[in-house]
């Protein structure tokens, strides 16, 4: 017997114009992982840490540790509190060119665990990083939103893409 | 049911091994690709070079890597992908590396993502997190694996899969 599809695209979007966010929402629960993909075709303002929430809560309720390079050098830290996740990558933040990001967002769907999202952030010109993040709910994850500064002003370019997949254990 | 995470091509190095593991006339009806990759070099230097459509241009990488001792981090301009293993590590021992090119079929710059390690029980062993880029807008067509020196030894291998967004 042949096995059901293990790993489905749920969403994908291509940026026609510049966006100041980038959305997957009623996000279905009957997966039991989460893979987004950014294929990141420029920003408009150098500088920003690509940031991201779940289900739209801007309270106090992610952290993260990070390792990070700019090419001379190896870091890593820690954020605690915070009002937002992020990708990783060094902290001048995300150059204007092209950039690579991907999140796992791991038992995203249970009601009973906080949430943890493993990311990567890959920028050849500028910085490479990964970053494990917490998000202290045990609420199912519903809707992720992507974003730059947290006033979410600046943009991303035309051209973007966004896909996210859905993982079944089963 | 559509697959969304297709084998594409696969490749296992012979007894004589072999200079480079390539991937060609790949098909553009994917959205991104994936190359899970278990190689070791006969020689004494650990890198593995990735090069797409015969091109030796226009790459850079940014890596941070992990010796089990330090971290550090390094800029490159040769195709670096990631860490592989050397003919003075343990018999036996082979990396394990993941490569995700998305949108390889678009006109945007080419963009990579790859992690690799190196595991030797005790000894020298590394951990790669790496960004590599291609600066240019045409569609991956081929790509080629090789090791900075030497070849890729008998039993390496790499399983080059397409990913559908939809």
């Amino acid at each position: 017997m042949a096995a059901g599809s293990t790993y489905t695209p749920i969403a994908t979007t291509t940026l026609g114009s510049a966006q100041t966010t980038i959305s997957f929402t009623s996000i279905s629960g009957s997966y039991t992982d989460l893979v987004l993909v950014l294929n990141i075709a420029g920003v408009s303002n150098a500088g920003e840490l690509l940031r991201f929430q779940v289900n739209s809560d801007t309270g106090s309720n992610y952290s993260a540790t990070s390792l990070a390079n700019d090419g001379n050098t190896a870091a890593s830290g820690r954020i605690s509190g915070s009002t937002w996740a992020y990708f990783g990558g060094d902290n001048q933040g995300v150059k204007t060119g092209t950039s690579l990001a991907t999140a796992q967002f791991m038992n995203y769907s249970n009601a009973t665990t906080y949430k943890t999202v493993l990311t990567r952030f890959n920028q050849a010109a500028d910085s490479v990083g990964s970053v494990v993040n917490l998000w202290r709910s045990t609420s199912a994850i519903t809707s992720i939103q992507v974003f730059l500064n947290t006033a979410k002003t600046y943009t991303f370019s035309s051209g973007t893409t966004a896909t996210l997949y859905g993982i079944q254990a089963a | 049911m559509a697959n969304t995470f297709e084998l594409i091509a696969s490749s296992t190095v012979g007894s004589g091994g072999a200079a480079s593991i390539d991937f060609t006339s790949i098909p553009s009806t994917y959205t991104d690709l994936c190359i899970k990759v278990s190689v070791r070099n006969s020689s004494t230097q650990d890198q593995v070079i990735m090069k797409v459509n015969g091109s030796a241009t226009s790459l850079s990488s940014r890596l941070l890597y992990g010796n089990g001792s330090s971290a550090a981090s390094a800029s490159l301009t040769t195709g670096y992908v990631g860490t592989s293993v050397n003919s003075s590590i343990t018999a036996s021992v082979f990396n394990n590396m993941e490569i995700y090119i998305p949108n390889y079929a678009g006109s945007s710059n080419k963009s990579a993502s790859s992690d690799s390690v190196m595991e030797n029980n005790g000894t020298l062993s590394y951990a790669v997190l790496n960004a590599w880029l291609w600066s240019n807008t045409a569609a991956i067509t081929s790509i080629s694996l090789s090791p900075d020196s030497g070849n890729f030894i008998q039993y390496s291998t790499a399983y080059l899969y397409g990913v559908k967004n939809a």
